[in-house]
């Protein structure tokens, strides 16, 4: 237990004494967190609209009013021809057109039926998505307004609601996946990395030559990584609450849990990659490729896995990122227990035991 | 009983097309309190030989035990009593001078109180820096250092990989003193150099050349089965003479040595011919007393 102990402490004295490390591992979870939060928006806010209106009448002047007035669009300049508007996307100017046909009033009271043409510009299918469905429903309101006055028979109006994030925020998605991204660079990674810094540096050549177990001398590596994720995981969490009003609806302990859990499975794939190679070069690669990477993609926090090749997604299911993601989303989120979320959990588990048997199996007690 | 015993000892690297064989059937003994040398040129087989020997490889064939323990069998009672030091001085760059021997003192289940009187030559030395990081150290207080962390444990045999590579000639000829007194404190010194002038102070050398063992002996037993003549000549033209002697039956062998070609002769018949060929040319030619290196150039010649 002493020797243990006297492993800990010096593994601390490398992580204290690299400063520049040391700031770049507690920085990078709130660097990222403010970046998602801020700087990478999915979210759209006064987007610049033209508007070409051949009818400049009643209904269309309050529509363009009211298109106007939502904290999603900026009604820019109208214009008198399709040239210009085409030219005005061409520069980049706009992101929306809205055109009225001539007669547009007239049209709507008497043959109760009116076109309106929304053009969006796809370059940035998302952006364009979220534009068209955002003025759609502007207009859907209004006409809402102006059946409701004349009180046509059948109408069917939908209604919509969004759950546990009605404000379409986009932390509620990056802030599980910032977690699982952080966790498993410092974990991963960095457990790898140290591990093998002692073989290129040959002292774990003495090590293996004393009383020591070698696998004492790796799992006391782990420790301290463990401890700075859970720092990591805390300043994720306060960042998320205090800045980004992302609450926490499940119960805080669970989380916690959750998140030493996936800790846990990070640290035995660190492990795992430090017994198959001599080189921080490789390790390093290994960490980004082998799991950074599919972390990123596959885990249905950039892209939602459903809309995935068959192929990718059933990759997706050895990524334990993909089923931390869910635990956090639901734990967080949405506010459910671990009856909701036992299978991810137990999935988890098992990755964590697999890889830490495997890498103690591979461990090896000689140099070759 | 004997400190090291190794027998017939093979090991090689690599897939069967290009195999290297590091160790081709190594067998010798060392006693207890020897200071055991193992002289050879870099690639000779050295590390691979102390990897085995300190249980970090496994040998293809052969046998080997440390204080009667096999190093494959037995490789954590011996991991508990031998001290290693690889060629590389493998210290914590990072911590102190204080810091890596406490650490390496705690790894081994002791404390440098216990040992201090072991290590005090040494560590005395160095510990006018002990709040330096240790790779803020220049090469023979590395070098020092890492002494000092192989022997905290009061370990019954030693291994020093190449101790005195990359450090300067001062700090070599102390860390041979060192080891002259290490040795008076019984502990059984195996210790690998490339280099041919600290053969002499070993108890008995061992000469390896491409996993082979030419000869075990005491340095002065191994200069003493020297029987051939051996010159030195000097010339003008140096490599034109080396390329002159190597021409004439009577020569066994010319090498360069110093600022001198050392000459072989076969046998003392032989010299004259030569010696007065190359005096009418004004080469400066006379009889040297052969030391290890002539030794080792000429087992490796008969061994070819």
């Amino acid at each position: 237990m002493k020797q243990f102990g006297a492993f800990v402490k010096k593994e601390f004295y490398h992580i204290l004494r690299d400063r520049r490390t040391l700031f770049i591992l507690l920085g990078m979870p709130v660097v990222q967190i403010i970046i998602f939060g801020f700087a990478l928006t999915n979210e759209v806010k006064n987007a610049k609209v033209l508007v070409f209106d051949n009818a400049k009448d009643v209904a269309s002047t309050s529509i363009i009013h009211e298109i106007d007035a939502s904290q999603y669009f900026d009604v820019q300049q109208n214009v008198t021809s399709y040239s210009q508007v085409e030219s005005a996307f061409k520069r980049g100017a706009v992101k929306l057109a809205v055109v009225f046909p001539s007669g547009f009033n007239n049209d709507l009271e008497h043959v109760n039926k009116a076109p309106i043409q929304l053009i969006a510009d796809a370059s940035d299918p998302n952006t364009a998505n979220t534009l068209i469905n955002y003025a759609s429903a502007i207009i859907m309101d209004y006409q809402d307004r102006i059946t409701n006055e004349h009180r046509l028979p059948y109408t069917i109006s939908t209604e919509m609601r969004m759950l546990y994030n009605p404000q379409l925020k986009g932390a509620y998605t990056f802030v599980p996946g910032v977690m699982a991204m952080v966790l498993m660079l410092v974990c991963t990674m960095m457990t790898a990395i140290t591990i093998v810094r002692e073989k290129e540096m040959g002292t774990m050549e003495v090590m293996l030559v004393s009383p020591v177990q070698p696998l004492k001398v790796v799992i006391a590596k782990a420790v301290p990584y463990l401890l700075l994720s859970m720092v990591n995981v805390a300043s994720i969490l306060l960042l998320s609450v205090f800045v980004l009003d992302v609450p926490i609806h499940g119960s805080l302990f669970l989380l916690v849990g959750e998140s030493l859990l996936f800790i846990l499975t990070c640290l035995a794939f660190g492990l795992l990659i430090s017994t198959v190679t001599d080189s921080q070069q490789i390790a390093m690669f290994i960490s980004l490729v082998g799991m950074f990477l599919p972390t990123i993609m596959l885990s249905g926090f950039m892209f939602p896995i459903e809309n995935m090749p068959i192929l990718l997604q059933v990759i997706s299911h050895i990524i334990p990122a993909r089923w931390f993601f869910v635990i956090v989303t639901s734990v967080m989120i949405k506010g459910l227990g671990l009856g909701a979320i036992w299978k991810e959990t137990l999935i988890l588990m098992g990755m964590m035991l697999f890889l830490l048997t495997l890498s103690i199996k591979k461990f090896k007690i000689r140099l070759a | 009983m004997k400190a090291v015993v190794v027998e017939n000892v093979v090991k090689s690297y690599g897939s069967k097309k290009d195999l290297v064989e590091a160790l081709k059937g190594i067998s010798f003994e060392v006693d207890r309190g020897e200071l055991f040398g193992i002289i050879g040129p870099d690639g000779a087989g050295k590390t691979s030989l102390f990897r085995i020997l300190t249980t970090l490889l496994l040998a293809d064939s052969g046998k080997a035990t440390i204080d009667e323990y096999d190093v494959v069998k037995d490789f954590k009672a011996i991991r508990q009593r031998v001290g290693y030091m690889p060629g590389r001085f493998s210290l914590y760059q990072d911590l102190t001078v204080e810091e890596n021997l406490e650490f390496f003192a705690t790894t081994f289940n002791t404390t440098i109180r216990e040992n201090y009187a072991l290590i005090k030559d040494i560590y005395s030395q160095i510990e006018p820096f002990k709040d330096r990081r240790a790779g803020k150290l220049s090469g023979g207080m590395k070098q020092k250092l890492a002494l000092s962390c192989a022997l905290i444990h009061r370990p019954s045999v030693l291994f020093l990989d190449e101790p005195t590579t990359g450090v300067d000639a001062v700090s070599r000829k102390e860390f041979w003193d060192m080891l002259q007194n290490l040795k008076r404190s019984g502990i059984t010194i195996l210790v690998s150099t490339p280099y041919m002038d600290e053969a002499n102070l070993c108890d008995r050398i061992a000469l390896l050349q491409e996993g082979k063992l030419l000869s075990i002996n005491t340095p002065a037993g191994v200069i003493g089965n020297f029987k051939q003549p051996l010159y030195a000549a000097k010339g003008s033209r140096m490599l034109q003479l080396l390329n002159e002697l190597k021409t004439f039956k009577e020569v066994k062998d010319a090498y360069p040595f110093g600022e001198y070609h050392h000459v072989v002769f076969h046998d003392e018949a032989g010299v004259p011919p030569v010696a007065s060929y190359f005096g009418a040319s004004g080469v400066e030619m006379f009889p040297v007393t052969p030391g290890i290196e002539d030794c080792f150039m000429d087992l490796m010649k008969t061994n070819e």
